[in-house]
């Protein structure tokens, strides 16, 4: 480990869904990765993911949401990003998010969304790949 | 992707006027031990001095971020603001980290008084991250009347937070009915202030017995006995008692001079560290390409030389080239 | 015994014959094997292996202890399990309107999933809920929606399970209200609430309140439902959302009787006597991928909760040691990539649960790795539990593995390795300690990584996933809840709270406060709240601000 720098990622689970599996699952093979990851937990707001993500100087925010709210929720965050200057933080989301919403949302700033049967590796060089330190 | 790396000088002015989000930035580039720092650093400086700085302490599910939480609301409660650090390992074969702490603090989220922000160690020994007593500067000169640093303390040698924090807490939990200390012997004597948290469970007494019957039998005659609180963090109890504990040692600290002196060892810790890092960076950095370097190393290894003696020559003749240097870009100025 | 002594040595002599030439031949597709929840499994299985050789004592008859055959004594060939299908969404009017079309295709009872404000007591107007009304559920805010809900439903002749926790004993007030309104008194009531709030700290993620006031909350329920409502479950103990989160099948039996066996402490201590409440304790699990160890689960589950209940708290009614469980197959299982394979599935772990002696069943639909099912493949869903019912003739035998060399061994061998759990359990002080402390999460976080991480390196084949994969082009047609229903349901809520009594609301929610604060049994005053028009939100408000929120450990 020569460099000291690494890429951080907040992984949080905005809204009211519980299902928690998939995102510490994520944060797991993130941290493996050599990854630094501020776990946030669950009944996150968009004000509060963004708050914390600025706090935390974070180069990638990973949503994990399958509450089928994403349409209301996910853009709510990368405005309030793009309010605070903060757009360019990486969003990503995966979780039960269907084919034909991700379009709407990556136009509304997230980059990527990863869907059930994603390995955990994809995810890991996507970040790697689009995070420049 | 970063499009724009603001120098962390740029991000002095920001972190003056209490931009947060200049604040987070300039702690990023602590940790990535970027060049533009130490010059940040420095024009921050005089603007630091002012906080509280508290170090919390203790092993793996004693309650410490549920305590954290509760004594910043206690603060916030008496008109401070608080700046909070949280270390946490990074692994020692992967270099990454999960800081979950932050997960404890959900209730300060939005409260712009307080700025939380997690640190993985980064391959550093002793408790702290390498970056950490910079960054709590840099909240200090923020402007945060508190701040908390928050650490992992089980083994002998995490005693770091001595060197940052003015008044530490260790914190216990409650132990099975067994003898065996959920603490090791080193952390013990670091601390100013003992909390017992998990109050509620069984046990809680005993613990207090045995810390103060460990107090009693040490050999240092301290001005500061430190007092030995019980809490329970997750029901809010005891919380109040212990924040006034905290601000009594500092008065303490002050009063008796102790401050002061701290101070004065402290300045004289950081220079040497300082100076020493830049002294071995540089000559690290210096004999990096050189081939007679490599070539030394080689006869170390075959015994036909020896590092004393080897160690003996470079400095020397780093140290004369060094002095060249320095002269050189005096005359240039 | 000689006959195993001979069984032995001619078992040996056909490893190292006939096997070991094959080996050198054909080498096997593994070095060894394992279900999926890491149980070695062996080339053959023999008399050798079962510990079923007491018959009587291990495996008994069906309906008597300890119901390791079925706790019916005639099971299916008296009458087939409960085709019981998960539902609901958007609005009451809609979801009505699902209830009954399953209903016309032939399901036998009602399950009612709730959308996420409601399960998490907030009202459909509350900030945390935007986004949120009707999506995985149906949006109930009052007594108003809940009749709108059962409108045409008979709930004299129909049962209803409805999957809320926290809120439970609001939920159970209203249909208990909306059902008297109906003329059908509440002991004629027959049902199910989940009610089971140890699994949401644990998996499920949709807790409100701090432990203690929330086991106070779900013993007023057991007592109530004790002495008015002898035909309703009281709770559905779940594994199921614990197995979905990633456990193995022996953390999904052991941590759910775990849990089981602190709702019974719970009860107990509080006065209640054994016999009056744990005939109408219930269950739920999940039925995944490994065919015969999902069997072996469900017939070990029922054992070892038999022998606990006897045991443990000698328990005097045979009733009190039956295990009666729903099953629902894993979810976690369905894959987005060729959806259509999801009706094969669903078909095997239904299949799995009927021979596993399920008493209801709800089986996934094929689309709902994307989204709630349509109505067509909901019905798809139905009618693989009504082919296997009547079609396969598995039904008219009861317990038909009974006796399988191999399914007998793994019914023991997850029978022990559930109880090493229960045990380490014991020993960190109960289930509620445990999950305190982190551990339970965590075990069942370190399988779920296990097994990603074996399915990410190919060692675990998930068809259509990690092979045979396709580029898929094809257009799928899944359900899309409205939109405008969350702003049809936030308008109603507005009106409700307008119209309604205002003095009557005030004085209920005052004496149902007083109430919360002291020690009465509050399923009265709840129920006297939602009649008068108080809302989930506000009732649960009520209890957020006497009893405070529940904060997760840290398990990372």
């Amino acid at each position: 480990m020569s460099s000291p720098k690494r890429i951080r990622v907040l992984v949080a689970k905005p809204g009211l869904d519980g299902h928690d599996r998939g995102a510490k699952v994520v944060a797991r093979a993130l941290r493996d990765a050599g990854m630094e990851v501020v776990y946030t937990g669950l009944r996150q707001t968009p004000e509060m993911i963004v708050e914390a993500a600025i706090q935390e100087s974070v180069h990638v925010i990973g949503l994990s949401i399958l509450s089928g709210a994403h349409n209301a929720l996910l853009p709510r965050v990368t405005e309030l990003l793009r309010k605070e200057g903060a757009d360019d933080i990486l969003v990503i989301a995966g979780g039960i998010i269907p084919e034909d919403d991700v379009p709407g949302l990556k136009k509304h700033g997230v980059a990527e969304v990863f869907g059930p049967g994603t390995a955990l590796s994809e995810i890991v060089d996507y970040i790697k790949a689009h995070v420049k330190l | 992707m970063r499009t724009d790396r603001l120098s962390a000088t740029q991000l002095v002015e920001g972190v003056l006027r209490g931009n947060r989000r200049d604040l987070a930035r300039l702690i990023s580039l602590i940790e990535d031990e970027d060049p533009s720092v130490p010059s940040a650093l420095s024009q921050l400086y005089k603007h630091t001095g002012r906080a509280h700085i508290v170090g919390i302490t203790g092993p793996p599910g004693s309650g410490k971020s549920t305590l954290v939480t509760r004594i910043t609301t206690e603060y916030r409660t008496r008109n401070k603001t608080i700046g909070i650090v949280c270390v946490d390992p990074s692994s020692p074969f992967t270099g990454g980290a999960l800081l979950g702490d932050r997960i404890r603090m959900q209730e300060h989220a939005l409260d712009k008084d307080v700025f939380v922000r997690s640190m993985g160690t980064r391959g550093h020994l002793g408790g702290l991250a390498r970056a950490t007593s910079d960054a709590v500067r840099a909240i200090d000169a923020f402007g945060k009347d508190i701040i908390i640093v928050e650490t992992v303390g089980a083994g002998q040698s995490e005693v770091e937070v001595i060197d940052i924090a003015h008044t530490i807490l260790v914190i216990d939990v409650p132990g099975a009915g067994d003898d065996i200390q959920a603490i090791k012997a080193g952390i013990m004597e670091i601390a100013d202030i003992f909390v017992v948290n998990k109050s509620d469970m069984p046990g809680a007494e005993r613990k207090v017995t045995e810390i103060n019957a460990m107090l009693d039998t040490d050999p240092r005659d301290r001005a500061w006995r430190p007092p030995v609180l019980v809490t329970n963090a997750r029901a809010g109890e005891g919380i109040a008692a212990l924040v006034d504990t905290i601000d009594a040692h500092r008065k303490y600290l002050v009063d008796s001079g102790l401050l002061a002196e701290k101070g004065l060892q402290r300045s004289r810790e950081e220079l040497k560290t300082i100076m020493e890092h830049k002294l071995t960076a540089e000559l690290m950095d210096k004999l990096k390409g050189l081939p007679e370097y490599e070539h030394a190393i080689k006869k170390i290894a075959d015994r036909s030389d020896d590092p004393y003696s080897v160690a003996e020559r470079l400095i020397t003749k780093f140290l004369a080239d060094y002095g060249r240097r320095v002269t050189e870009s005096e005359r240039k100025r | 015994m000689s006959g195993n002594d001979d069984t032995a040595k001619a078992l040996r002599q056909w490893e190292e014959g006939a096997v070991a030439k094959t080996l050198t031949k054909f080498p096997e597709r593994e070095p060894k094997f394992e279900t999926i929840s890491g149980v070695p499994v062996k080339r053959l299985y023999t008399p050798l292996d079962s510990a079923c050789q007491d018959y009587q004592r291990s495996l008994g008859f069906p309906g008597e202890f300890p119901f390791t055959r079925g706790v019916q004594t005639t099971m299916y060939r008296g009458r087939f399990w409960t085709m019981r299908q998960y539902s609901g969404y958007g609005t009451a009017r809609a979801t009505n309107r699902r209830f009954r079309f399953l209903l016309e295709q032939g399901q036998t009872g009602l399950s009612v999933a709730f959308d996420l404000p409601t399960q998490v007591g907030y009202d459909s107007d509350h900030p945390m809920a935007q986004g949120e009304v009707g999506k995985v559920g149906v949006a109930i805010d009052s007594i108003a929606d809940m009749e709108v809900l059962f409108d045409s439903i008979p709930l004299d002749k129909v049962s209803t399970s409805m999957t809320i926790n926290a809120p439970a004993a609001v939920l159970l007030a209203m249909y208990i209200a909306m059902a008297e309104k109906q003329g059908v008194q509440m002991n004629k009531l027959r049902g199910t609430i989940q009610n089971d709030i140890l699994k949401e700290y644990v998996a499920r993620g949709t807790y409100i309140y701090p432990p203690k006031p929330s086991m106070r909350l779900i013993t007023d329920i057991f007592k109530f439902c004790s002495e008015k409502m002898p035909l309703w479950n009281t709770i559905s103990i779940s594994g199921y959302h614990i197995r979905e989160a990633g456990s193995t099948a022996a953390q999904e039996v052991a941590f759910t009787l775990a849990n089981g066996i602190a709702y019974v402490e719970a009860a107990v201590k509080v006065g209640l006597d054994i016999d009056s409440f744990a005939s109408r304790l219930s269950f739920f699990f999940g039925s995944h991928s490994d065919f015969f160890e999902e069997i072996a689960k469900f017939r070990a589950a029922r054992r070892l909760w038999a022998k606990t209940m006897r045991e443990r708290f000698a328990a005097k009614d045979d009733e009190s040691c039956k295990m009666r469980f729903h099953t629902q197959t894993a979810g976690c299982t369905l894959t987005a990539q060729q959806p259509d394979n999801n009706v094969v599935r669903v078909t095997l772990q239904a299949l799995q649960a009927v021979l596993g002696g399920t008493q209801s069943l709800h089986t996934n639909s094929r689309d709902e790795a994307l989204s709630l099912p349509t109505e067509q493949s909901v019905q798809i869903a139905l009618r693989t539990q009504q082919i296997i019912a009547h079609e396969t003739g598995v039904g008219d035998t009861i317990d038909p593995l009974a006796g399988s060399y191999y399914v007998e061994s793994l019914t023991d061998e997850t029978e022990r390795r559930a109880q090493e759990y229960i045990e380490k359990i014991d020993l960190m002080g109960g289930a509620i300690a445990a999950i305190e402390a982190g551990f339970m999460q965590r075990e069942i976080h370190d399988s779920a990584y296990e097994y990603q991480r074996r399915v990410d390196a190919g060692k675990r084949v998930v068809v259509g996933v990690n092979m045979f994969a396709e580029k898929e082009d094809r257009k799928f047609d899944y359900l899309r809840v409205n939109p405008d229903f969350e702003k049809e349901q936030v308008a109603q809520l507005k009106k409700l709270r307008e119209k309604r009594d205002h003095g009557l609301w005030r004085e209920a929610m005052r004496s149902f406060r007083i109430a919360a604060q002291g020690e009465a049994n509050l399923m009265p005053l709840i129920i006297n709240a939602v009649k008068a028009y108080a809302t989930v939100g506000e009732i649960c408000g009520v209890l957020r601000q006497v009893w405070g929120e529940y904060k997760a450990p840290d398990i990372m």
